[in-house]
């Protein structure tokens, strides 16, 4: 009985810590006003916010019927794709010049995205003009 | 018995996490599904072996299980910290920069997980490797001083990544 009601409270406030940080993710989305700041909110914000909710799915299976980890492949799945999509929308602003130019790199020429053959720049170019 | 292990299993940890991901999926541990696992965990790699043309890199798991937890650890704090500028920081006061993190790193698989980690990590995500692959540009946040953060990045980061794939 007291691992039940224990166990309620610890869904309860996972949930709640979980949709609280989602919300405040949409909130730093829709707050923003430059492209390349807009990708902070979500992407971290996003990890722990879902995390939190996977914990309370979890806690709740292990409380109330046969336990259950499938949660875990979820997270680990998330947190090695997430960098990924952030990385791709990142070079999308870079490529089409939606935020303030990268500074050069240290050692190369240039940035890879920036590093096209020369009939996509002449491309890019005439689009841009 | 080494060419022999080599031909069978030519990336262990690979048939390690098949065999484990296998199991967490059936949702209950018996032995039949162990080792069912490892023989998915045996086929797969060596079905895919063409796509790989290196052998994959040697890494010290001790080292990464603690790197793991570090990082753990500051995606908690991150979050925090971020969600809180989103909530109190108005536009007009933030200081988003980008920040060229030069890279000691060589190994691709080394500077993926270190791309990764920037993009969890402190208000920081990794948007573009050099066309030589020398160096990571980094767009932050809030900087008010850029040079800290690369020098976090490269202090925090990439020197534990330097022991692991030492």
């Amino acid at each position: 009985m007291t691992l039940e009601i224990f166990g309620t409270y610890a869904v309860a406030i996972c949930l709640l810590i979980g949709g609280a940080f989602a919300l405040i993710g949409t909130i730093g989305l829709l707050r923003f006003n430059d492209s390349m700041v807009r990708l902070h909110a979500p992407t971290k914000v996003g990890t722990i916010g879902i995390g939190a909710l996977l914990l309370a799915s979890i806690i709740y299976s292990y409380v109330f019927s046969t336990g259950s980890l499938h949660e875990l492949l979820i997270m680990a799945f998330l947190f090695v794709t997430a960098p990924i999509s952030a990385n791709f929308i990142a070079k999308v602003h870079i490529h089409r010049r939606a935020c303030d130019t990268p500074p050069k790199p240290v050692e190369d020429q240039t940035w890879s995205t920036l590093d096209l053959p020369e009939a996509d720049r002449v491309l890019v170019e005439s689009t841009q003009a | 018995m080494g060419r022999a292990y080599r031909w069978l299993l030519p990336h262990p940890l690979l048939t390690l996490l098949l065999a484990a991901v296998w199991i967490l999926l059936q949702n209950e541990f018996s032995s039949g599904m162990f080792v069912f696992g490892l023989i998915l965990g045996v086929l797969i790699p060596k079905l895919t072996a063409q796509f790989w043309p290196d052998r994959p890199v040697q890494f010290n798991p001790a080292r990464m299980i603690s790197y793991m937890l570090v990082v753990m650890w500051d995606i908690m704090v991150a979050n925090v910290q971020v969600a809180w500028i989103v909530l109190t920081r108005p536009n007009s006061k933030l200081r988003p920069a980008w920040i060229v993190v030069p890279l000691d790193l060589r190994q691709p698989e080394a500077i993926t997980i270190l791309a990764g980690t920037i993009t969890l990590t402190p208000g920081t995500v990794s948007a573009d490797l050099s066309s030589e692959g020398h160096s990571l540009l980094v767009h932050a946040l809030d900087a008010p001083d850029p040079d800290a953060i690369r020098d976090e990045i490269k202090h925090r980061y990439e020197r534990r990544l330097k022991e692991i794939f030492a």
